[in-house]
């Protein structure tokens, strides 16, 4: 029944990261494909551990917990970009 | 008991999907970004909360050991999404205003900047080019 479940959420996360992909792509401004990579960065974590549920192996988890923290700075450094022209003051 | 505790896990996974997908739906079908911002960093948090919350209870209830790592990985994310969120509303915000020209008029209507600092954090005019003020006393309330 979990490896069901598992399957159909990893189909929904597959299935967002493609919208989100679209938005990346499309996004009018450059705050739209900032947002689109950020998400998409959420959306790998989550199917990074849903992976891990499956292979029922612990050590996806520090792959996800290294995709939050560099995605996080990464979008960071993106906006930063945009706010002032410079990344490090 | 377990097959309960299998049911629960299989409908914290389901959630987890269908919030991760329902959140990347609002960011490709909302019309503005504003708007946009609104779908991911909600529904996207809760969607991978319900994925962790889910891998929490199934390690120890499947003879795994538990770690804490899906606790870090919850907590971080709390923490950083509405700062990210905030970073990109703050970068859309310049971006617009710097289209629209940003003039000593309407810098005119934007409340003193806190604690004399010279200007806010993203827009405004520096003092030296704000009207009617001669520096060094404060400002007078608009």
């Amino acid at each position: 029944m979990i490896e069901t479940a598992l399957s159909i959420a990893m189909g929904c996360v597959a299935l967002a990261m493609l919208l989100n992909l679209y938005r990346l792509l499309r996004g009018p401004t450059a705050p739209d494909r900032i947002l689109a990579l950020d998400t998409m960065v959420i959306n790998a974590i989550a199917l990074i551990i849903l992976f891990g549920i499956l292979e029922e192996s612990g050590a996806y988890f520090e792959a996800a917990l290294l995709l939050a923290m560099v995605g996080f700075v990464g979008t960071v450094a993106y906006t930063k970009f945009l706010l002032r022209g410079d990344i490090v003051e | 008991m377990t097959a309960l505790i299998d049911i629960f896990i299989a409908f914290l996974i389901l959630l987890g999907g269908a919030f991760a997908l329902i959140g990347s739906w609002g960011l490709a079908r909302l019309p503005s970004l504003m708007t946009r911002l609104h779908g991911p960093t909600k529904a996207t948090t809760l969607g991978v909360g319900g994925c962790l919350m889910a891998s929490m209870l199934y390690f120890p209830t499947h003879g795994l050991s538990w770690s804490a790592h899906e606790l870090l990985i919850t907590l971080f994310l709390f923490i950083t999404a509405p700062i990210s969120a905030n970073m990109i509303a703050k970068a859309y915000i310049h971006r617009r205003h710097s289209e629209t020209r940003m003039t000593v008029e309407t810098a005119r209507m934007l409340p003193e900047s806190p604690a004399g600092a010279a200007e806010w954090a993203t827009f405004g005019v520096a003092d030296a080019d704000r009207p009617n003020q001669p520096s060094g006393e404060p400002a007078q309330p608009l």
